[in-house]
């Protein structure tokens, strides 16, 4: 009998011993304290003065002058310095100095060389001369590239394969050197725009306006194939006259005509400094077959490094050592001394040591390790607000008592992008300068109710569209005198959409009555070319097809892929299409040239994807780029608006509004939707954090051990039966 | 009405075609004949059927396309819209067109998320708005609602009963008559469950579902019984729907890749050689590609191909058929290559025996030989792998429209309801109900699919249990 | 045997280079070079001349398979298809098309998914085999049809309800472990906890009830019957015979898999955030990153055959009445 029962005892033990193992294996990776089982981090870190935050896409260019994504602008603006910044408190946005001594003028000049004045007309105007000075004793973060020995020879620049055989990273590098901010680093990167090897997005726009760009990018090119197999261009050696040294701590950008805008140009990190020794040093026989690129691992002089490079896992900034430490701005806006933003005016910044970016493609994850306490600061995705946000009574939104117990804070500010809905004007049917399309157009406009869309979509995060200009923007108005007449009129208090009644009417007028051509009776089909394919996309298609439907009118919707897409866009095949535009800078130029023909999509492969045409339009824009901000300009802006919404070439949509949350222990948190280098103002109070986190995540174990306790029940009864049949055939 | 044919139609009949030709064939071959009577004496299977059928008739109605006329206009010939519809659509009447604005919850009254309400003085006020269909006869919903869902309950209840035995008088009536025995000892032999053929499994599970199809069907008229998705469609609309998609992909799929499987298998391993060579080599290669690349590249390309050629399809659902059957069809090329493999091992056993031998040595034809003495010895392991296959097809479909490759986004499948669901799970309160709606379809189906095709398995090949 | 091997690896050849042309094919189709470019080059303001420089850099600008303009042996090798794909049976990926090293994402992003997979298999083998040798233990018995069931019922879940659920239950209710996410060394452990218990859940269907037949199967052969005879206990015999000859064929069926685990999940990858080869394979063809994708099938290619090879010289070591030729 007794022999029996020992042998199936490890039968029984199989389970517990899983559980056991499951059990051991939890202890080993959590260790003894109480910290939080579910912690991503390592527990000795908590205490830390780390921030925390995640990333969704893997940044494609750490290069300044590629990169061109906000995704990737995260790392870069707080690695590389431009000339000059946004200021972090200020609205509306005010470009102040970063490495430059004060805001650099512009000098006019005309074709005799004479200095013109400020409203010179522009006919005369010939050159145009920005002279910056950059402040002395910057210097670079802790580099190899700079590495030198004793005699001062540079320490790693005659690496070859056989040096690199023990190096996979850029830690790998045993000693590192750093030097002083010089003005030939800017000139040095505005030269590489030109570069044969370097792709840089804006240098076609640059071209037009920095003086012989275009003439350098083909000397450089001519210079790259009469020595093929050279790797490195020293571009010191060749002169731009665009760009000019003057001495070590000033430089000169020379453009062939006025530009206002340019300005917000050396705020981008594509006039971030590059020096020499970095391209060189990246340049070297083998170091790109070890993934050691300048595209891979930035050198800069801002507040911090990238000490991490995983775009598979996580990315890690740390404070640059050398930073010469900037100082908290002390004025603001009216209110940020009251909510606490002026708390930490003059003192020296960073305030954190390190900054880690987790990959987070799943939005679902990222959000419960926002609520859990492993990120600091979150957006909301439409699914989870509900959890997160309730409007009051007022319509004002607030949070939740759920995350106003956990001292969760929320930021909203509406953003400066649209996101619209545009015609192929090159379409037959819609598009066109035709008065039936013009109808066929506005009555679609009325009927797409994009106050639903944003309810349903968007959760009510964004403000239906009057024009092409965000608000916070010049030239947007706001009120009763911004509307859009030819689809809002004004109601009380606020715009409201014409009838559907009314766009049927508009819509027999282009002779489509009930949605039918009148021509022959067929039923008006109109597609919908997206290249949206998400788990969200099918409920917006079916949203879309039911407000075309309002009208009597059969959307069919061509979802293709991103490539199809935009090839669908060049060549102008597309009918309607879903896009957005997110500001470069916040003038008004930037939203009015997606409209502007000479920059159409088809024959121009430009921004303007409607391929929008309009003669009167495009001569305003002319005289409104150049122009100061002022009541002329808003004039000019006013005509371009009237314009636009009477020709209807995009449905305006929307301006989304950015709600952001962060937790109680992040400080100085204010939206700032142009500056990139934010970094360097946030504060973080790790005690607090810390407290939290093992507050929220305590581990609830009792459904594990009824799971197990039950299946041992179920299994019981089976072996006593097992025992007495066993007892039984030996009897 | 116009008839609209799409090539998924068109396939489906001819699948519904091959399978009453097999029927007929079947019935008058012992060998096929008994396998399937012991199949039909098996309670689970039987019931298991049942739930199939049920599920093969919805699919066959939503097969059944259109374009529905439009309302008579001024000029006299009539006119058709562009839209299509199935006869299914006709069954569920308004389930379609009953659209709320956002979210609501199964069998609720009011939306499920406050919203801004102009209320009649002018004032505006923020609550829970009222559906416009969902329990839209209502006067006093927030204290009737529970009443009147029992109350419809009941009434399907009653109702399914009804139905129930007036179906079982048929059966019992019809049993009778072919056993030639009184009503009354069938009655008492289905009672006693006394019949080779599972009858009573049979009755009883057509019973509870008809219970449960009235009661669901008499609650659709007043509610939405699965709730609404995000902007306010019926979810069980959504899900009734997709029966069609799951079926389509769980059989067309071994419907287009049979006659390669079989003609290379019986190939391969009749002629030896370097015809079998050949064959090992390709079937090798494309097993050796992992799927999921070539389903990619393969929806990509049809994408190319749709893109360049828009104007031949004048509707979304045109598209969407499209996409469909190139993703039967790539499933079916990533697929085929197993049962080739055991076609193959197969023949090579079969070219041995006897009959074949002395079919050769009379200089039979080779194809007529394949055809008259390997085929007919092979079809047991096609008719396995053809229900094995079912389930895990339509479980695949769910997983690519995970990473976007499968369905088009626009037709209705479990495969998108659950994607777009993934979402919905991080709310809070949770919206459930979608998830809950294409996890219910879809897992009776496969359950279903599973139960059957075992015992189609174990009645035709005992040896082949695995 | 070594001859055998030897011949089944040049037969491997023509395999590979088949996989090789249908990849390339099926790619080259969908996405010609300039979408490729403008994929990699972002979508802001890209021009005509940045695009041709990206090609010509990456050797796209070549004609596909067949170079017309060249000299005699040159109109094959100068092609984009020689030129790409020669290579890979050196193992010689080159570089991605965004400009990373793939030999080296590959050497790093292995790690984590065989910290996924092989614990995966390892812990599934046992739970497995043991569930199944409960049930058959059982036999019959309300034990065993209740498992039974259980098994068609998880069978006929999809596994993305597995992968959901067990997010919400056990990340996001009950704090046990991190909900997605990984890490460098020992802390990666509690990552792959919830990955692995899923990806357990999800196969314990199909297998136990597979492995129970096998074992039954097991069972009712003569010599079972000939130890219960001699009056072993059903204990010993399940222990000692059943469960030893019921493992030849499970492992045998194993060691097919064995290669393939270096390339990860897929969806449990993506799910989880866990950055091995599913997750890069997954990225890649989303980005269109037509070298990486080209890579990643060749790999996979080599692995399966790898498996096939494995397996014949398993079932001789195993069962030496068969022999290779």
């Amino acid at each position: 009998m007794t022999k029996h029962i020992k042998i199936i005892n490890p039968h029984i033990l199989d389970y517990s011993a899983i559980s056991k193992l499951f059990l051991c294996l939890l202890l080993l990776c959590t260790g003894c304290d109480n910290s939080p089982w579910n912690n991503p981090y390592p527990n000795q870190d908590s205490a830390k003065n780390i921030y925390y935050d995640s990333f969704s896409e893997r940044p494609k260019h750490l290069d300044p002058v590629s990169s061109y994504s906000s995704n990737e602008y995260v790392f870069l603006g707080q690695i590389y310095e431009p000339p000059l910044q946004y200021h972090f408190l200020k609205r509306p946005y005010e470009l102040i100095p970063l490495t430059a001594i004060e805001l650099p003028k512009p000098e006019l000049f005309d074709k005799k060389g004479q200095l013109l004045e400020e409203d010179a007309n522009l006919g005369t105007i010939d050159r145009v001369k920005y002279k910056i000075s950059i402040k002395p004793d910057i210097l670079y973060q802790p580099h190899p590239a700079f590495a030198k020995n004793a005699s001062g020879k540079y320490l790693y620049h005659d690496l070859n394969t056989q040096k690199l055989s023990n190096i996979h990273a850029l830690s790998d590098f045993d000693t590192v050197g750093t030097r002083k901010l010089l003005a030939k680093d800017y000139v040095y990167q505005i030269k590489r725009m030109a570069h044969p090897r370097v792709h840089s997005p804006i240098s076609g726009l640059m071209a037009k306006y920095i003086l012989g760009l275009n003439d350098f990018a083909e000397e450089l090119s001519k210079i790259e194939k009469d020595n093929p197999g050279t790797s490195f261009i020293d571009l010191n050696d060749y002169e731009l006259p665009g760009a000019r040294v003057i001495d070590d701590t000033t430089f000169e950008i020379t453009l062939s005509q006025k530009y206002p805008q340019f300005l917000y140009w050396l705020s981008m990190s594509f006039f971030a400094p590059m020096p020499w020794e970095a391209d060189y040093f990246y340049s070297q026989a083998g170091m790109t077959e070890k993934n050691i690129t300048l595209d891979w691992y930035p050198v800069g002089t801002g507040p911090f490094m990238l000490s991490e490079n995983n775009p598979n896992l996580r990315m890690v900034l740390e404070r640059n050592p050398n930073f010469r430490g900037e100082a908290f701005p002390s004025e603001g806006e009216s209110g940020d001394q009251a909510s606490g933003l002026l708390d930490d005016a003059s003192k020296k910044m960073p305030f954190i040591d390190k900054a880690i970016y987790s990959l987070e493609k799943e939005s679902i994850p990222a959000w419960n390790k926002f609520l859990q306490g492993y990120y600091d600061t979150s957006g909301i995705v439409s699914d989870s607000f509900d959890q997160a946000v309730q409007f009051n009574l007022q319509g004002n939104a607030e949070l939740t008592d759920e995350m106003q117990e956990k001292g969760i804070r929320l930021l909203t500010a509406v953003t400066t992008s649209t996101s619209y809905m545009g015609f192929n004007m090159a379409d037959e049917v819609i598009g066109g300068d035709s008065e039936r399309a013009r109808l066929l157009r506005r009555a679609i406009s009325i009927t797409v109710d994009y106050e639903e869309y944003i309810s349903i979509f968007a959760n009510g995060r964004g403000k239906p569209a009057q024009g092409p200009i965000p608000p916070g923007i010049f030239g947007n108005v706001q009120g009763e005198a911004g509307i859009n007449p030819y689809v809002y009129q004004w109601q009380g208090d606020r715009p409201v959409r014409h009838s559907i009644e009314h766009a049927k009417e508009l819509l027999a007028q282009a002779g489509y009555p009930e949605g039918r051509d009148n021509t022959n009776g067929k039923q008006l089909v109109l597609n919908l070319d997206s290249p949206a394919a998400g788990p969200g996309s099918k409920a917006s298609f079916d949203w879309m097809r039911k407000q075309f439907a309002k009208l009597g009118i059969n959307l069919v919707i061509r979802a293709t892929d991103y490539n199809r897409f935009q090839e669908k866009m060049r060549k102008g095949t597309a009918q309607i299409f879903q896009w957005g535009w997110n500001a470069d800078y916040p003038d008004p130029e930037n939203f009015f040239f997606l409209l502007y023909g000479p920059n159409a999509k088809i024959n121009h492969n430009g921004e303007n994807a409607a391929n929008y045409k309009n003669a009167e339009f495009d001569e305003l824009f002319n005289q409104m780029k150049s122009m100061s901000n002022g009541p002329e300009r808003q004039a000019v802006i006013d005509k371009m608006v009237e314009v636009v919404r009477k020709d209807a070439p995009w449905l305006w949509g929307f301006h989304p509004v950015g709600f952001s949350l962060h937790h109680q222990w992040y400080k100085n948190a204010k939206p700032n939707l142009m500056a990139n280098n934010t970094l360097k103002y946030k504060r973080i109070e790790p005690r607090l954090r810390t407290e939290s986190r093992s507050l929220w995540n305590q581990p609830i174990w009792w459904p594990i051990a009824l799971l197990i306790f039950l299946a041992l029940i179920l299994l019981l009864p089976a072996i006593i039966s097992y025992r007495r049949k066993e007892t039984e055939s030996i009897l | 009405m116009m008839p609209v044919i799409f090539v998924t139609d068109a396939l489906i009949f001819l699948l519904v075609f091959m399978v009453v030709v097999y029927v007929f064939y079947a019935r008058q071959h012992e060998h096929l004949r008994a396998p399937w009577h012991n199949v039909s004496s098996r309670p689970l299977a039987m019931s298991a059927a049942i739930i199939l059928a049920i599920y093969i008739v919805v699919g066959l109605l939503d097969s059944l396309h259109f374009h529905p006329k439009l309302e008579v206009t001024k000029s006299s010939d009539t006119i058709y819209s562009t839209e299509v519809s199935s006869v299914l659509d006709l069954v569920l009447g308004d389930l379609h067109q009953n659209t709320e604005r956002t979210y609501s919850a199964p069998l609720a009254s009011y939306a499920f998320a406050k919203e801004m309400i102009d209320l009649p003085d002018g004032k505006q006020t923020r609550t829970y708005p009222r559906l416009k269909y969902g329990g839209a006869h209502l006067d006093e919903p927030a204290t009737d609602s529970a009443a009147d869902i029992t109350k419809n309950i009941f009434i399907g209840c009653v109702f399914g009963l009804v139905i129930s035995s007036i179906l079982l008088g048929l059966i019992t009536f019809i049993l009778s008559k072919a056993h030639k025995t009184s009503f009354r000892r069938v009655l008492k032999q289905i009672y006693k469950n006394d019949f080779h053929v599972a009858w009573t499994a049979m009755i009883i599970t057509m019973s509870l579902t008809i219970i449960v199809l009235t009661i669901v069907y008499n609650l659709a008229q007043y509610y939405h019984v699965f709730g609404t998705d995000k902007v306010g469609q019926d979810v069980l609309y959504q899900a009734i729907k997709s029966i069609r998609t799951g079926l389509v992909i769980g059989t067309l799929t071994t419907l287009v890749m049979l006659p390669f499987a079989i003609m290379m298998g019986l190939m391969a391993g009749y002629f030896r050689g370097w015809i079998d060579d050949v064959i090992q080599y390709l079937y090798t290669t494309l097993n050796s590609i992992p799927g999921v690349l070539l389903i990619a590249a393969s929806i990509l390309l049809l994408q190319v191909y749709i893109g360049n050629h828009a104007d031949d399809f004048n509707s979304i659902e045109e598209r969407a058929d499209l996409r469909l059957l190139f993703l039967c069809i790539i499933l079916g090329i990533t697929s085929w290559t197993g049962l080739c493999r055991l076609l193959r091992a197969e023949t090579l056993k079969l070219r041995e025996i006897d009959y074949v031998q002395a079919a050769q040595a009379f200089g039979v034809s080779n194809l007529s030989i394949m055809l008259r003495h390997l085929l007919p010895n092979v079809m047991h392991i096609v008719m396995i792998s053809i229900v094995i296959d079912f389930s895990g097809l339509v479980l695949a479909e769910a997983v690519l429209s995970y990473i976007n490759i499968g369905v088009d986004p626009s037709m209705n499948s479990w495969g998108n309801m659950i994607n777009g669901a993934r979402l919905e799970m991080a709310r809070e309160p949770i919206v459930w109900w979608s998830l809950a709606a294409a996890f219910v379809f879809m897992f009776v189906l496969v359950l279903a699919a599973n139960l059957f095709s075992d015992a189609v398995r174990d009645a035709f090949d005992p040896r082949l249990r695995h | 045997m070594i001859s055998y091997i030897l011949r089944r690896i040049a037969y491997a050849f023509p395999i590979l280079v088949g996989v090789n042309i249908i990849t390339f094919i099926l790619f080259f189709v969908v996405n010609t070079p300039d979408d490729m470019a403008r994929m990699q080059l972002g979508m802001k303001r890209v021009s005509e001349t940045a695009i041709t420089k990206w090609k010509e850099e990456r050797g796209y600008d070549k004609p596909i398979l067949w170079n017309s303009s060249s000299e005699s042996l040159e109109k094959i090798t100068d092609t984009i298809f020689f030129q790409n794909s020669v290579k890979l049976f050196v193992f010689d990926f080159g570089r991605s098309d965004s400009g990373r090293d793939i030999g080296h994402d590959i050497s790093q992003r292995m790690w984590p998914s065989l910290a996924i997979t092989v614990p995966s298999l390892l812990l599934g083998l046992l739970a497995y085999i043991s569930f199944g040798l409960t049930l058959a233990f059982f036999r019959g018995s309300y034990v065993d049809v209740s498992g039974v069931i259980l098994c068609v019922v998880m069978m006929s879940i999809s596994g993305l309800f597995y992968i959901i659920g067990g997010q919400y239950l056990i990340g996001k209710f009950l704090h046990l472990v991190p909900i997605s996410g990984y890490d460098t060394g020992f802390n990666a452990i509690k990552f792959t906890i919830l990955p692995i218990l899923v990806g357990l859940i999800g196969g314990i269907g199909a297998s136990t009830r597979w492995y129970r037949t096998i074992f039954l199967e097991e069972m009712g052969k003569d010599y079972v019957r000939t130890a219960k005879a001699k009056g072993l206990s059903e204990a010993r015999v399940l222990y000692q015979h059943v469960l030893m000859n019921g493992l030849i064929p499970i492992l045998t069926g194993v060691v097919v898999v064995l290669p393939s685990l270096f390339m990860g999940s897929l969806i449990v990858e993506s799910f989880f955030a866990i950055p091995g080869l599913g997750s890069y394979t997954i990225d890649a063809i989303s980005r269109q990153d037509f070298a990486i994708v080209r890579s990643m099938v060749f790999l996979g290619s080599v692995l399966y055959i790898i498996g096939l090879i494995l397996t014949d010289i398993s079932y001789t070591l195993v069962d030496p009445r068969v022999r290779l030729n």
